[in-house]
C-alpha cells in the first residue's frame, strides 16, 4: 500500500491531488521553531521538492521547540542537519540544504527555482527581503511569525492578494521589537502555527479550500482566541518593489538604530563618577552583580520605568550578552534620553572586571 | 460610540490590558488613537496598525467600529 494512502483516500485529494503534492517544489526560510514543523509535515506528506536555507547552528537551547533535532544534532548546520533527519523521513523526495544566509544576491535566483516559498525566518530584515522578493519572482509566501504566546499567519503575493508591505509598509525603525532568544516563547507555540503554515501550503498546491490570501490569522495561546484580520492589497506597494528590481540583487540591508549604538567597556565607566548602571535583564538572571549600585529594570518593562531612570546621570546599560542592552538604549535614544551607552560585556564578564579592578585599587 | 479596544503581542504589554471597553465621540480612527497614545505614553515607541471590525484600516479612516484592534508586527520564529 503507498505512503500516501491516507491522502489518496480522501476524495478531496486523491492520487490527482497527491500527485500534484509530488509535483510541489517548496523553499523553506529558517528551520528554527516554524522551520521545523513546516519540514516536517511537507515532508511527510511528499511534497516532491523541498529546499531549506538557514545558516544557523543547532543550539541546546533550540532543542525546547525545533523539534527535528536531538542532541546529536549539537553544534550542526540548521539546513543540513533537518535534512539529514528529513530524508529518513522520507526518502523518496528530494530535499536541498542551503547552508547559507538568505540576501539580496541569492534571493531572486533561488525563489525563481521553486513554487511556493515559506517564511519560517526570525527578523525583520529576512522577512522583508523574502517579501520583496517574492513579488519580484512572482510566487505565494506563506507567512507565519510568533511573539511569546502569540502568532501570525498569512498566506500573500498570492493571485493578485496583498503583500506583507501592504499590511506592514516598512519595517519597525524603532527596533524595538527582541526576538525568541532575547525574550523567549512557549515552545509549542511555533508547533501550531508552523503546522497551520504547512496547511496553507498544501492548500496551494491542492487547490482546496480557502486560504489566507486577504487575511491575517492571529492566534494567542493563553486564551485560545482565533481572530482572522481583513487585509487589502495596496498596489501602490508592488509598484514600488518592482520599480526597483533590477537593481534589488544590489540592495545592502539598511541598518536600523542599533548599528549606531555605542558599546563601550565597562573599565570606562569603572573610575567614573555620576554614572548610573542599569541592568535589563530579568529578574530571576544570575549573576547577580555583586559589587556595583545597580538599578534593576527588564527590558520588557523598560518603557513603564522611565521615572527611574537619572537624566542627570549617564546610563551605562548591560545584559547577559550585550544584545538585549543594545536594544534598551536604541529605545531610550527613541525616546530622546541621551547618554545612554551599552556595556560591551555581558553580567558574567562585567563581575570578573569588577574583581580585577579591585584588586588593583587596593594594591 | 461604545468602543471594544483589543491591544497585540507587546502592545498588552504597554497597556497592561489585552481588552479594554471605553465610550468615544470623535469621528476618525486617528481621534481615538489620539486619546489612546495620551492615556499610554509609551505606545508612541511602538509601531502597529490598527484593524476596524477585523479589517486593517488606516488611521485616516471614518470610526464605524464596535471593535478596534492594535497589531504589532511579530518577527519571530
Amino acid at each position: 500500500m503507498s505512503r500516501y494512502n491516507r491522502h489518496i483516500i480522501l476524495s478531496e485529494i486523491g492520487q490527482e491531488g497527491q500527485d500534484k503534492i509530488s509535483d510541489a517544489k517548496v523553499l523553506v526560510i529558517g528551520a528554527g521553531g516554524l522551520g521545523c514543523p513546516i519540514l516536517q509535515y511537507l515532508t511527510a506528506a511528499g511534497v516532491g521538492s523541498l529546499g531549506i536555507i538557514d545558516y544557523d547552528v543547532v543550539e541546546l537551547t533550540n532543542l525546547q521547540r525545533q523539534v527535528l533535532f536531538g542532541k546529536s544534532s549539537l553544534g550542526q548546520n540548521k539546513a543540513k542537519a533537518a535534512k539529514a533527519r528529513l530524508q529518513d523521513l522520507n526518502n523518496e523526495i528530494s530535499i536541498v540544504a542551503y547552508p547559507e544566509k538568505l540576501n539580496f544576491t541569492n534571493a531572486v535566483d533561488l525563489f525563481s527555482q521553486y513554487h511556493i516559498i515559506v517564511d519560517g525566518s526570525d527578523n525583520f530584515e529576512t522577512r522583508y527581503l523574502v517579501n520583496d522578493a517574492c513579488i519580484i519572482t512572482n510566487k505565494p509566501l506563506v507567512f507565519g511569525a510568533i511573539y511569546k504566546f502569540e502568532g501570525q499567519v498569512s498566506v500573500f503575493n498570492s493571485k493578485n492578494g496583498p503583500s506583507y508591505r501592504c499590511l506592514f509598509p516598512n519595517p519597525p525603525k524603532k527596533d524595538s521589537i527582541p526576538n525568541c532568544s532575547e525574550i523567549g516563547v512557549l515552545g509549542v507555540l511555533p508547533g501550531i502555527i508552523g503546522t497551520m503554515q504547512a496547511n496553507e501550503v498544501l492548500k496551494i498546491i491542492l487547490e482546496l479550500g480557502n486560504t489566507l490570501s486577504g487575511k491575517l490569522l492571529c492566534y494567542n495561546a493563553l486564551t485560545s482566541q482565533i481572530s482572522t484580520l481583513k487585509v487589502n492589497r495596496n498596489e501602490a506597494v508592488f509598484q514600488s518593489v518592482l520599480k526597483d528590481k533590477d537593481s534589488f540583487h544590489k540592495t545592502k540591508i539598511e541598518f536600523n538604530c542599533k548599528a549606531e549604538v555605542k558599546d563601550v567597556s565597562i573599565e570606562t565607566f569603572l573610575s567614573e563618577k555620576n554614572i548610573q548602571f542599569i541592568d535589563v535583564r530579568e529578574k530571576h538572571e544570575h549573576p547577580i552583580i555583586g559589587d556595583l549600585e545597580v538599578l534593576h529594570i527588564p527590558l520588557s518593562q523598560l518603557e513603564n520605568n522611565l521615572d527611574k531612570i537619572d537624566v542627570t546621570k549617564k546610563k551605562a546599560v548591560f545584559c547577559q550578552s550585550g544584545i538585549r542592552s543594545k536594544q534598551a538604549v536604541s529605545i531610550l535614544h527613541a525616546l530622546n534620553i541621551n547618554d545612554c551607552f551599552s556595556i560591551t560585556e555581558g553580567a558574567s564578564e562585567i563581575n570578573d572586571k569588577l574583581k580585577d579592578y579591585q584588586k588593583i585599587s587596593t594594591k | 460610540m461604545h468602543i471594544t479596544i483589543k491591544y497585540l503581542g507587546q502592545i498588552a504589554e504597554v497597556t497592561n490590558t489585552q481588552e479594554e471597553s471605553l465610550e468615544f465621540s470623535g469621528s476618525l480612527v486617528s481621534e481615538l488613537l489620539e486619546t489612546l497614545l495620551s492615556k499610554y505614553d509609551s505606545l508612541k515607541t511602538k509601531d502597529f496598525q490598527i484593524a476596524q471590525n477585523q479589517e486593517l484600516v488606516s488611521f485616516e479612516t471614518k470610526l464605524t467600529g464596535a471593535e478596534i484592534a492594535l497589531l504589532p508586527p511579530f518577527a519571530g520564529g
